[in-house]
């Protein structure tokens, strides 16, 4: 792959790794479109705990994997909230883009003519061509 | 106490129909990865993996909708047809929700095939039909692509927030009492203000890459230019 790529590839994990790494902390921690909507019907409080009524998130349960040491977006033993939720965003940006990367790049298809301006071809080519020049270099010195 | 949960817990969705969900998306991704295969290769493969880290990265952000108490966040599906098409693109976000879902507690293990369907599946479908009608018929200018992704991104989470609604209608745990539509409306209204900020994230990030890389742009490459005959590619020749 060309340099391009992959400086374009490091750019944008670098601004991935800012934005949940730090700008997660300033995210709006009020309940999203589905779970506000599923609140419809409760009273809660300032803290969005249900206080009363009736509503379909009361029905909710545990999360299997509630004691990961990564649930809820924080890391499990860091005291610091604003480290927590940022190291948690960190890994989470690693582990997706290795589990992503590395399975997408599994399951290319090989063998097909790369499109991106260092295909094998091209450096055949320059290789005959210098070869070439050296031969003309060397005839006619 | 504050969680951040954003995705369909567990309980909300009673088992059976769950588990026919999980069915439903398990034979759609296997033919996203089939399909999947033939835009796959040395390029786009990376680039799937940082749309994916990207889309995680950008789902933490919740951003205030301007009505009371209520957050919205990226789901990613309009983003990820745009950057890697329609196929990469939903396995894109798949993993995102696998990952939140076995590492980060959000979204029921149990209720991953439901989530996968809306988001993922139905989001992602979406945005492509619509990607591919907007860029043949706007103006090839970036104002064109912005509104493109923009349209895409904000009907691609409508749609999805209306497919919970039909997994409600089948399995919800809750008798909302023949109310349903109240729920639908709900689920609407919130996800088009929402769409808002999925079409702005959307469109800035699309304008962003086409500005840098246009040749990263899937959408550009296979909906604007003269179509290239396909190469005869079987797998092997290396």
């Amino acid at each position: 792959m060309k340099n391009r790529t992959w400086a374009f590839l490091a750019g944008g994990l670098l601004v991935a790794l800012l934005l949940a790494g730090v700008v997660s902390n300033y995210a709006s921690s009020h309940p999203d479109g589905l779970d506000s909507s599923l609140l419809k019907g409760c009273t809660v409080d300032a803290d969005d705990n249900i206080v009363g009524g009736s509503c379909p998130a009361q029905q909710a349960r545990d999360h299997e994997l509630a004691d990961s040491p990564l649930a809820d977006y924080g890391v499990r033993g860091v005291e610091n909230s604003f480290v927590s939720t940022g190291l948690s965003g960190v890994l989470g940006v690693l582990v997706t883009f290795a589990i992503g990367a590395g399975g997408f790049w599994l399951l290319r298809r090989r063998g097909a003519a790369p499109t991106d301006g260092d295909a094998p071809t091209t450096a055949e080519g320059d290789d005959v061509t210098s070869a070439d020049d050296r031969r003309h270099a060397g005839a006619n010195g | 106490m504050e969680t951040l949960a954003m995705h369909i817990s567990n309980g909300i969705i009673n088992g059976p129909v769950a588990a026919v969900f999980a069915a439903l998306a398990l034979a759609a991704l296997t033919f996203c990865v089939l399909r999947g295969r033939r835009d796959l290769d040395d390029r786009l493969a990376p680039m799937a993996g940082l749309v994916a880290a990207f889309i995680f990265a950008v789902q933490m952000l919740n951003f205030p909708i301007f009505t009371a108490g209520v957050s919205g966040h990226l789901l990613g599906g309009a983003l990820a047809a745009m950057l890697v098409g329609p196929w990469v693109g939903a396995l894109c976000v798949a993993v995102v929700l696998i990952v939140q879902a076995l590492i980060f507690g959000d979204g029921g293990v149990a209720m991953l095939g439901l989530n996968i369907t809306n988001m993922a599946l139905l989001g992602t479908a979406a945005a492509y039909l619509l990607i591919a009608l907007l860029l043949r018929v706007l103006p090839r200018t970036p104002a064109g692509l912005a509104v493109t992704a923009f349209v895409a991104a904000m009907v691609s989470v409508v749609v999805a927030s209306q497919g919970f609604v039909a997994q409600y209608w089948l399995g919800g745990t809750t008798d909302l009492g023949g109310n349903l539509a109240g729920l639908a409306g709900t689920m609407a209204g919130v996800h088009l203000l929402i769409g808002i900020g999925e079409g702005l994230i959307t469109a800035t990030t699309v304008l962003t890459v086409a500005k840098v890389r246009p040749d990263l742009v899937y959408a550009l490459r296979s909906l604007r230019t003269p179509t290239t005959p396909a190469v005869p590619v079987a797998g092997g020749v290396r």
